[in-house]
């Protein structure tokens, strides 16, 4: 059985070989699909996490069938008539119909190893998982909820950082998301954040930071500015392993590395924690 | 004196020189030089019309930049009187691209906090261009965490091209220390006036821009990302900037009409650089007088309305 259920599509039952088989982005490694998936998209010769999906995370640490979404009718409107090679409108309904998201963020409630949450989480595959309006309203309704039923908060992230589509709205999602995180602190309730790769810019310097208990996982990219920024700035070549998971940890940046496959279990042990 | 001109204003350098040196130097009594004194004089103020009644955002930017700009230690000391600063984040280092401290203000004790900018080489080096490392936005959070205590008044001066992008900033945790100052200051239960005096760049400036009044200089910009940045990344060339500068809607006048602001500070005709004393007289004018409509807000609704005021921002439909 499959972690995550996958709708059956025509050309998933074609049987190419890009379709049975992927390969590592680490280790180069052809592994076959249905084990990758069976390993919650985690590569079991270097533990490279694959990049999931939004639905695949929630299928990850959420009990089946609890998770109930919220506000799925938000999208974004190009409100500033942005327009760079593309117009901005443009690029929301491409990246509408790739992801059949409105979004880049999807939220709601579920239980985690019976214990209820309110959960966010970021979705790459639509503009780079770029913060804008709907993401930040989602968000601020997400912690009000969590507010209103007394139960904490969980958001898992995977962003390039702002989107500059939306100009200062984009910018003043960091301002609108750590309010609400300033409510749900002065409640004493719980706000977990869960970085995966990548995580970057005005989402790492808002709610990406701001848990309470702060889960990375394993290899994730988390930082400020970009690597290629610093290199560009410094002039010189950066140090082995920077930005990643495992230097944060030993810099004291984040709490905990959690591999996916254990990622439901501690978040569970956590919530036990906070909660009781 | 102006003494540095940007490209744009080429014109009117060559008039406000030649006007400058007759001043200093042609005899007082010629009628011809008078005469020319004249003419000169109504050149430069139409050719000063002509070029600042129409600014693109451009053009702003740069002026916003303008070495010359008066910067937060130029406004600290032209409007509030015994300003004492306060240094160091109490872990690492002090920054000294946030300067922070108590001052009085028509007589009454506030905490200041901005950006510090450099004027000369040797300055800029040491204020790192106005961009903090993470030791400068703990510095900032201390004293407004000290205001808060003592129920002070907070006014912030935001005016940084962005946090600093280095290998030690990203080890002491620069995003954390933005992501802190942005949910404790929506959290201090005192008035917090904030004045974009120059560049507001990215999540750097927001760092110390959470407030209950977000005030701007005419010629200042605000913005997620610099145009620069915006162009290398959209239009895949960093010299297309102008045209990131007009998409963005980064200036004064757009924000707010998209309500991010709350009130534009007017500048001296060719801008804030030309007349330190008269911009820090409008500022000054303007904080007092917002921080009066906030004096007496209770604790409880000044904090609900600064809530309300960010929670609002944003564009989006529900479909
Ligand atoms: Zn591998």
């Amino acid at each position: 059985m499959t972690w995550f259920k996958k709708k059956e599509t025509p050309s998933q039952a074609d049987k190419s070989a890009d379709v049975l088989w992927s390969k590592c982005n680490a280790c180069q490694e052809i592994i076959y699909k249905k084990e990758l998936e069976r390993n919650f998209s985690v590569c079991p010769k270097c533990n490279y996490h694959f990049p999931i999906k939004a639905q695949e995370r929630i299928a990850v640490v959420a009990d089946e069938g609890t998770f109930t979404e919220f506000d799925s009718t938000l999208a974004p409107v190009d409100s500033l008539m942005f327009r760079d090679l593309k117009k901005y409108s443009e690029r929301i309904a491409e990246a509408q119909q790739k992801t059949g998201l409105r979004d880049a963020f999807i939220t709601g409630r579920c239980e985690i190893n019976r214990l209820p949450a309110m959960v966010g989480v970021f979705d790459f595959d639509f503009l780079g998982g770029s913060l804008g309006s709907v993401v930040g309203e989602k968000i601020a309704r997400m912690v009000e909820k969590a507010i209103d039923e007394k139960m904490a908060a969980i958001i898992f992230t995977s962003s390039g950082g702002a989107r500059m589509q939306e100009g200062i709205f984009s910018l003043m999602q960091m301002a609108k998301t750590s309010a609400a995180l300033s409510l749900l602190r002065r409640e004493r309730l719980p706000y977990i954040s869960v970085l995966t790769d990548p995580t970057l810019g005005g989402v790492t310097a808002s709610f990406g930071m701001l848990g309470d208990v702060i889960v990375a996982e394993p290899g994730a990219m988390i930082g400020f500015a970009g690597p290629r920024v610093i290199k560009a700035t410094i002039k010189a070549d950066l140090p082995p392993g920077f930005q990643r998971a495992e230097y944060l940890l030993q810099h004291g940046v984040i709490d905990l590395i959690v591999g996916r496959r254990t990622l439901k279990a501690t978040l569970g042990k956590l919530l036990g924690f906070l909660y009781q | 004196m102006v003494k540095h001109y940007l490209d744009f204003e080429k014109p009117l350098m060559v008039l406000e020189r030649e006007y400058e040196e007759l001043q200093r130097f042609a005899p007082r009594n010629d009628p011809k030089v008078s005469a020319r004194i004249e003419r000169l004089e109504k050149m430069i103020a139409k050719e000063r019309e002509d070029i600042y009644a129409q600014l693109s955002p451009w053009q702003r930017t740069h002026l916003s930049r303008h070495i010359d700009r008066p910067h937060t230690l130029d406004y600290i000391h032209l409007i509030f009187e015994d300003f004492m600063e306060l240094h160091g984040d109490r872990g690492f280092m002090d920054d000294p691209a946030i300067v922070g401290g108590f001052a009085r203000l028509e007589g009454e004790t506030v905490v200041v906090v901005g950006h510090q900018k450099g004027r000369d080489v040797k300055d800029m080096g040491y204020r790192n261009f106005g961009m903090s490392h993470p030791e400068g936005y703990r510095k900032a959070l201390r004293i407004m965490e000290l205001a808060a205590r003592f129920k002070k008044p907070i006014i912030t001066m935001i005016d940084t091209p962005g946090a600093y992008p280095g290998v030690g900033a990203e080890e002491r945790g620069q995003a954390g220390a933005i992501a802190r100052n942005l949910r404790e200051m929506a959290s201090f239960p005192v008035p917090i006036i904030v004045v974009v005096i120059g560049e507001g760049g990215s999540g750097g400036a927001l760092a110390i821009g959470v407030g209950d009044k977000i005030l701007m200089l005419e010629n200042a910009i605000y913005s997620v990302i610099s145009p620069e940045g915006c162009a290398a990344i959209l239009w895949r060339d960093g010299s297309k900037g102008s045209l990131a500068a007009e998409a963005l809607k980064m200036t004064a006048a757009d924000l707010l009409r998209l309500g991010i602001i709350d009130e534009i500070i007017p500048e001296p005709l060719g801008g804030a650089h030309r007349d330190y004393h008269v911009v820090a007289a409008h500022v000054k004018e303007a904080v007092v007088r917002n921080l009066g409509a906030l004096k007496d807000v209770p604790e409880e609704k000044l904090l609900a309305d600064r809530y309300k005021l960010f929670r609002r921002m944003g564009t989006f439909q529900e479909k």
